[in-house]
């Protein structure tokens, strides 16, 4: 039985922007009206995946299968083939929540070329779904890019005042490392052919062939993909373009950049290198490697961060450390880490979410982000105070709030795999309390110095509206989090035992007969 | 031949009505013309259903064949041409050079390509050629008040001259190492083995892929293309970036693979390097430009680059192993989405053209989305498709370029490539930036005319259905060259 959820749920953002292409122009709060109600509905149609896969949870291989092996390309063996597992399905949920978040969070930021910028957010938001639920890679693939196209005409239209450089740094960056990816995509295609006689995308069958390829390969293939997926996260000598990117960027646009698109980075990671690539990444030298650019990531990008006079560049620099706990977590390689690793997307794509709302709403008052601009905001603002606050602390891994669970989980990780790297990630949890709180500080604390901050108004019902859904899963993770835990168990465990099997036979690329056929039977 | 005598009968038939139609009327050239393009797919169509299946048909003693290979070559150059009329119309009237003989001229060139795409013999395939160039040449040179436009024909007609005589003076020492005129007769006399070292084939073999190399504009043979696409009219700039491109390419293909594949060895490697070159050269030549027809033309150049890449993968393959195959579907699908998204380009170069605008630079694009929002939107579509973004077409013909060069094991090529094509990618937003991001210089709504619309229309259309859904059009690559199901048998003639 094929249900179809999932392509109704990919396409229902298409259909919105399809929808607005034919809304008149002039009647900005219709548009807006069918943004968000579109934007609301797929956030809505996603809401029964939950009961349905929790029903399944500890069922192996993907679920929701759609679509056959052959049916779109068949010439060249591509196939429109979704399918999920639980690290894509947690994705999935952060993205439909955080696209409505951020529909929702527009209705007064935008005010220029309103249809279009629906249009182009609609767009994006199918984008990200399909890289999350594409089994196919040639499918994959058409997602990572096409996704590209409406981030850059966020940033370059609706951008700051440097929005064109920052535009084209962007898309300049990241398709970079998805062109290399794509050698290496067609390299494993290739090689599936070599092996097995046939040309096909499916990424289950790659599953089986692609750790077969001899290590001098495969430890190229991995630097390809590496490149790709370091520069979305961004890991630390490729974040360069994420400052002026966020930045830039409205804060919409900011949301979804730091809430879903950096989290394709480290998908890429757990989907594809992790499997795909098991002997080079349990590869000693390779794994310190990854291993040590993640701490430079936690610590550099928390000490630039305190360095910051621009907030939304300092919760932009936030976002390297973070990712870099999570990088950290899944090259750890046990299945703490993993775990760790995946929950802690979902929390940076919650929280930091938010810090970026928050960012933009002093910024829509105030027109500017300069800290030293502001100063005793809470007497002002104080519903706005409270929750900057809580989500400050969820950002800085209090206990009891969701930053908490994820960095935990990571460390414990980190700490068996190796307790040096624990020792070197853990001040990275200090210093972002450390910038956070200073921040907060010298924002909110005090008197009110700037006469101009004197009139501005608290949080309007829709404001307040897009943090409740926020803060409902930050309490959610970091009080009861072991139906997260639950979920990603199974897919977990499959791709460290899929590294396990693999690592014995490092040097020569023989590969224990019985971790593919277990491939087989799972998939 | 039919298609060919009958385009003729219409290129001539055109100069006649010419002559008796009032200035208001001349649109009737332009449609005479289009229907003379339609007429002649059709009997492109009827000689397909005719073709045995995986069949050929030689003709006039050998020197004609008919095979997939030129049938989706004739489409092609059908469809470029039938798109560069629409959008010729309106503006040769706003140029005020509205002559029945500009129609002529494109449908005679059109059966120079033609000839070119179906020849077997050298002598056919250089009397199609010069009737291509010449009739291209004039083209250029049509705005007779424009100096620039005088210029590039004068420019282009020396170097094109010149090029045809080192192509017909290698093509003479084909003919006299094999005493034949017949490319099947060069292949047997190349392939015989005392004369792969003979320095007379090398020769032979070096002059004439000089001329060949011109013809496709690949560094170092690439000075004149920049200067006749900024100079000649912006419809026939289009025109010539396509069809006449994909002629070029077509009698390249013929004449390095049907005739002197045999001395592939010894052509491969000159061809690595020329397209090394026209990557490089391409693409910090486009870096700075401000002119789109020109920026354009380099990228163009760059794009034969890319094409050759898959040449080469061709040429180093096995011959059973998927790169031949994949490498030659490679080089024809890029033709195909190469001639949809870059006339597109052009159209919207074109429309830009008013009665007092030139409108070739990038900053008269600025803005363009206030002033013709449909036309902005779909030139990003061409542009992202240029520099191969999916789900546009042009990523179709980087996937197969790239995917020939992994199977014959070129890495260190396909990674240039891909680094290059970042390079396409940052100054077509260049022109999108300008488009979307900037303010207008004027705000006035940009009259765009009815066959401008349907020439954007068309190609945005084939751009985006070739890009979603390519399986029917990599169908019929497979039959044209007679790899129906099986993708791995590619039977080189």
């Amino acid at each position: 039985m094929q249900s179809h959820i999932l392509s109704i749920l990919l396409l229902t953002p298409l259909v919105g922007a399809l929808v607005l292409l034919f809304a008149p122009k002039e009647n900005k709060d219709a548009i807006r009206w069918i943004a968000n109600i579109f934007a609301l509905g797929g956030f809505l149609i996603s809401l029964p995946l939950v009961p349905m896969f929790w029903a399944q949870r500890f069922e192996p291989g993907f679920k929701f299968l759609e679509g056959t092996q052959n049916n779109w390309i068949p010439s060249i063996g591509a196939g429109y083939n979704l399918g999920i597992d639980g690290i894509s399905f947690l994705l999935i949920m952060l993205t439909t929540l955080l696209g409505w978040i951020s529909i929702l969070s527009s209705w007064t930021a935008i005010e220029i070329r309103v249809k279009e910028y629906y249009v182009w957010f609609l767009v994006l938001q199918t984008g990200m779904l399909g890289v999350f639920m594409a089994l196919d890679f040639f499918l994959f693939f058409v997602f990572w890019e096409a996704m590209l196209v409406p981030m850059y005409l966020l940033i370059g239209i609706w951008g700051g005042p440097r929005k064109l450089y920052a535009a084209i740094k962007f898309f300049l960056y990241t398709l970079f490392g998805s062109v290399l990816m794509l050698l290496g995509i067609l390299f494993l295609y290739f090689h599936h052919h070599t092996v097995t006689g046939v040309f096909t995308f499916g990424i289950p069958e790659l599953y089986k062939t692609a750790p077969l390829i001899p290590f001098h390969y495969a430890i190229r293939l991995f630097v390809a993909f590496f490149i790709g997926f370091a520069i979305k996260v961004p890991m630390f000598p490729f974040h360069t373009w994420l400052p002026d990117a966020h930045v830039e960027a409205p804060t919409a646009g900011s949301v979804i950049l730091a809430g879903v698109l950096l989290k394709m980075g480290t998908y890429g990671f757990v989907r594809f290198s992790l499997p795909f690539f098991p002997a080079v990444v349990s590869h000693p030298r390779v794994q310190s490697w990854m291993i040590g650019t993640s701490l430079v990531g936690i610590i550099y990008g928390a000490l630039v961060s305190l360095m910051q006079k621009d907030m939304k560049r300092l919760v932009a620099y936030s976002s390297v450390s973070h990712l870099g706990f999570c990088t950290l977590g899944i090259f750890a390689l046990n299945p703490l880490g993993l775990t760790g690793s995946v929950l802690q997307q979902i929390n940076h794509g919650i929280s930091t979410g938010a810090l970026f709302l928050i960012v933009g709403i002093l910024y829509e008052r105030r027109h500017t982000r300069e800290i030293a601009e502001y100063g005793g905001i809470s007497t002002v603002m104080p519903v706005y105070a409270t929750i900057t606050m809580i989500m400050f602390l969820s950002s800085m891994g209090l206990p009891a709030l969701n930053g908490f669970v994820g960095e935990f989980t990571i460390l414990q990780g980190a700490f068996t795999a190796n307790w040096r790297w624990a020792v070197w990630a853990a001040p990275g949890v200090v210093l972002a309390a450390a910038y956070l709180l200073w921040l907060y500080q010298r924002v909110f604390f005090g008197t009110v110095t700037n006469p101009k901050n004197e009139k501005l108004r608290d949080l309007t019902p829709r404001e307040i509206l897009t943090f409740v859904p926020l803060i409902i899963m930050a309490l959610w993770i970091g009080l009861y989090p072991k139906p997260f835990f639950q979920i990603l168990e199974q897919p977990v465990n499959q791709i460290v035992q899929t590294i396990r099997n693999n690592s014995n036979s490092n040097a020569n690329a023989q590969v224990a007969p019985a971790s593919s056929s277990r491939l087989k039977a799972s998939n | 031949m039919l298609p060919m005598v009958e385009l003729t009968i219409f290129a001539l038939g055109i100069l006649l009505i010419d002559l008796m139609v009032p200035r208001e009327w001349k649109w009737i050239n332009a449609a005479g013309a289009f229907v003379g393009v339609l007429m002649s797919a059709f009997c492109v169509w009827r000689i397909q259903s005719m073709l045995p299946p995986q069949g050929f048909i030689f003709g006039f003693h050998r020197s004609l064949l008919v095979d997939g290979f030129a049938i989706y070559f004739w489409y092609l150059f059908l469809a470029g041409t039938a798109i560069a009329i629409l959008g010729s119309v309106h503006y040769l009237d706003v140029e005020d050079e509205h002559h029945g003989e500009y129609y002529a001229l494109l449908l005679l060139s059109v059966v120079g390509m033609m000839c070119l795409a179906a020849g077997f013999d050298i002598v056919l395939l250089f009397i199609g050629l010069e009737l291509m160039a010449i009739s291209t040449y004039v083209l250029v040179g049509f705005l007779r008040r424009d100096r620039r436009s005088n210029e590039a024909a004068l420019k282009y007609m020396l170097l094109g001259a010149f090029s045809s005589g080192i192509f017909a003076y290698g093509l003479s020492l084909f003919y006299g190492l094999s005493g034949g005129t017949n490319l099947r007769d060069i292949a047997r006399a190349v392939s015989a083995p005392q004369n792969l070292h003979n320095p007379v084939v090398v020769i032979a073999l070096l002059t004439t892929m000089t001329g060949l190399l011109f013809k496709i504009a690949a560094v170092p043979f690439h000075q004149w293309a920049p200067d006749a696409y900024e100079g000649a009219p912006t419809s026939i700039t289009g025109f010539m970036s396509v069809a006449v491109k994909a002629a070029a390419w077509s009698l390249l293909l013929r004449i390095l693979l049907a005739g002197l594949w045999p001395l592939r060895s010894i052509y491969v490697p000159v061809i690595v390097v020329v397209a090394i070159a026209t990557m490089t050269g391409a693409n910090f030549a486009a870096l700075t430009q401000t002119n789109t027809k020109r920026l354009l033309a380099y990228s163009s150049i760059a794009h034969v680059g890319y094409m050759l890449l898959a040449f080469v993968a061709m040429g180093t393959s096995q011959p059973d192993s998927p790169g031949l195959s994949d490498g030659f579907k490679g080089i024809l699908i890029y033709l195909l989405v190469y001639t949809f998204m870059n006339l597109g380009a052009f159209a919207v170069i074109t429309s830009l053209r008013q009665r007092n605008v030139i409108g070739d630079e990038i900053d008269d694009m600025a803005g363009l989305y206030r002033r013709a929002p449909v036309e902005a939107v779909l030139m990003l579509l061409f542009l992202l498709s240029l520099a191969g973004i999916p789900p546009a077409a042009g990523f179709l013909g980087k996937y197969y370029i790239f995917l020939s060069l992994i199977e014959s094991g070129h890495y260190g090529l396909a990674s240039l490539g891909v680094l290059y094509s970042l390079f396409g990618l940052y100054y077509y937003l260049k022109i999108a930036n300008a488009m979307l991001m900037r303010a207008p210089m004027e705000t006035e709504r940009l009259p765009v005319s009815l066959g401008m619309r349907c020439a954007v229309g068309v190609t945005a259309l084939a751009t985006i259905v070739i890009g979603v859904y390519p399986e029917p059009f990599i169908r019929g690559v497979n039959w044209s060259l007679g790899i129906v199901q099986s993708p791995r048998a590619a039977a080189l003639r």
